[in-house]
């Protein structure tokens, strides 16, 4: 539990020594899919601000920002909040790498990182990077299916809805109003051709008043 | 390894050859549409108007008891 805590630390510091860029600078070449990320440095803990804040004003940029802000002191560095892990499309670089201890394999991998990039191969270079992330973006967006479930739910849900508008037609509606009579229609209609309505393109043009019906 | 460059040149172009055209049919269509429509309702009504008797049908419609004011002459 200790060991990988220590080595991210004296990581930490490493970092801080050989960070003399402005912060603009060192984000720059954070870009994470585009190319591989020299310094990662969104994944600071809470232990580390104090080593860093001193130098340059970074805590702006750094998205753990608001919990060191809240962290009064520091009696002891115990770096003890566990940073989660996360793959999103929005945040491109989450607060720590995924793998967090090294075998020695990928420990030397990391001190060939250090060097020149065009010396590494293509293989070391997909190694590198899943280190640091889990998922390609390609693997995140990959197509889960869900709206076929959605689709279902969706008219399943209108299904019972239909169901329940049936037994309100014949449990709570009240009878018809008079007015919905055939008898009644028929005087209705009789009266709207009385008076003429729409006579030049609607309903009484319709209708032939010499003959005394429909044309 | 090495994506592809993407396009970085003429992108006004093909959005204007792309959707003038259609523009262009579409507000013809406009206009025809609405000669087409406007032209037969201003016949309909010229000729509704041209043989039109108020008084002939003042007296059908005062016949059928329609109005309130004057009764049919029956009455």
């Amino acid at each position: 539990m200790a060991s990988p805590r220590r080595e991210r630390r004296e990581e930490g510091r490493r970092r801080a020594d050989e960070c003399d860029q402005t912060p603009k600078v060192r984000v720059q070449a954070c870009m994470r899919r585009g190319s591989l990320c020299k310094t990662t440095m969104l994944r600071l803990t809470a232990g580390r601000v104090r080593t860093l804040l001193s130098r340059q004003a970074m805590a702006a940029l750094s998205t753990s920002s608001a919990r060191m802000a809240s962290h009064g002191h520091e009696v002891s560095e115990q770096a003890d909040i566990s940073l989660p892990y996360f793959d999103r499309l929005d945040t491109p670089l989450p607060d720590r790498p995924y793998q967090d201890s090294l075998s020695a394999a990928e420990k030397s991998l990391k001190q060939k990182e250090k060097g020149p990039w065009t010396s590494l191969s293509n293989e070391e270079k997909l190694a590198l990077y899943r280190i640091m992330f889990k998922e390609t973006y390609a693997e995140m967006k990959r197509p889960t299916g869900e709206w076929k479930t959605v689709v279902a739910g969706i008219l399943f849900f209108m299904g019972a809805t239909g169901l329940v508008v049936l037994w309100q037609r014949y449990y709570v509606y009240p009878p018809h109003p008079p007015s919905f009579d055939e008898e009644w229609q028929a005087k209705q209609v009789k009266r709207m051709l009385d008076m003429r309505i729409n006579p030049v393109e609607g309903f009484s043009s319709k209708w032939d008043y010499e003959k005394g019906q429909w044309k | 390894m090495s994506l592809p460059k993407p396009v970085m040149r003429g992108l006004l172009g093909k959005r204007l050859r792309f959707h003038l055209p259609i523009a262009f049919t579409l507000s013809l269509l406009a206009a025809v549409s609405f000669k087409v429509i406007t032209e037969p309702r201003k016949q309909a009504y010229a000729d509704f108007y041209k043989n039109y008797d108020a008084m002939k049908e003042f007296s059908a419609m005062r016949e059928a008891g329609v109005f309130e004011s004057v009764r049919p002459t029956g009455e």
